[in-house]
């Protein structure tokens, strides 16, 4: 893969007030690719699962490290790499099953149910006691302007 | 003496506004929880005009609230909900189970 036409990185503790800053900030980056206001919520919200999986099940015992590098590749491909050094995901296929879940009853079990339909696709690297990376990527479609 | 009050087919409605992510989730489950507790509503109606973004979390939400009601033998009904939120709620397939009303153009419930 060639290098990015444009990136910016976050890296910020797993409090769950970051949620919304994350997600809001992808959002701000993504602007420049003239998305639709669907396309933005879609990003909004893939982002907001990503960045809730690292903070419940990447550190459930303590505050960790989490990173979002936002990269935009030629013909309009945002992806979208959201990092932690967490405890990992023992069993992957299990917990992209819907409705799993190993949080409490706050949690839904379709963050990556929604990661995946929400945006073109969406790949885990992870390893127990190491961390887990998503990452994300969709391509936009350039609007005509008259 | 005693005072008791019976409200037969009682209906609570609840508006929320802003956006819902796993950050306030459980303060809100609580919150209307202990509502429907005081309350025993037959119906449980949810506005969400107001409600501008949710990530899965509402989907939790929403399930836990549903069964909540179903306990009190109430039906839940969630209506005024704008285009982000529907998506992800259809995604869900919660549609098939719940009562749920796109917000309007007239921004009427």
């Amino acid at each position: 893969m060639k290098l990015p036409e444009n990136y910016v990185y976050f890296q910020f503790p797993s409090k769950s007030c970051n949620e919304s800053f994350a997600r809001t900030a992808a959002a701000c980056f993504a602007a420049q690719l003239d998305p639709t206001l669907e396309e933005i919520n879609d990003i909004k919200t893939a982002v907001s699962e990503a960045v809730t999986n690292a903070i419940v099940h990447g550190y459930p015992e303590d505050i960790g490290k989490i990173s979002m590098k936002c990269r935009i590749y030629s013909e309009n491909v945002l992806e979208l790499t959201i990092q932690d050094w967490g405890v990992g995901i023992a069993d992957v296929a299990e917990a992209c099953t819907p409705m799993f879940t190993t949080g409490t009853e706050e949690r839904a079990g379709m963050g990556f149910t929604i990661m995946e339909s929400f945006m073109d696709s969406m790949k885990i690297r992870t390893a127990l006691g190491k961390g887990t990376t998503v990452v994300l990527r969709r391509k936009f479609i350039p609007r005509g302007r008259l | 003496m005693y005072v008791t009050e019976q409200i037969p087919e009682t209906t609570l409605t609840l508006t929320m506004e802003g956006e819902l992510d796993h950050h306030r989730t459980r303060e809100v489950i609580e919150d209307i929880r202990e509502k429907i507790d005081c309350m025993l509503p037959k119906r449980l109606v949810l506005d969400l005009r107001g409600l501008s973004f949710s990530d899965s979390s509402g989907i939790a939400v929403l399930l836990r609230l549903h069964r909540s009601m179903m306990q009190v033998e109430g039906v839940l009904e969630v209506v005024g909900v704008q285009p982000q939120p529907l998506k992800l709620f259809e995604t869900a397939g919660l549609h098939k189970i719940l009562s749920i009303r796109p917000i309007n153009p007239m921004n009427q419930v």
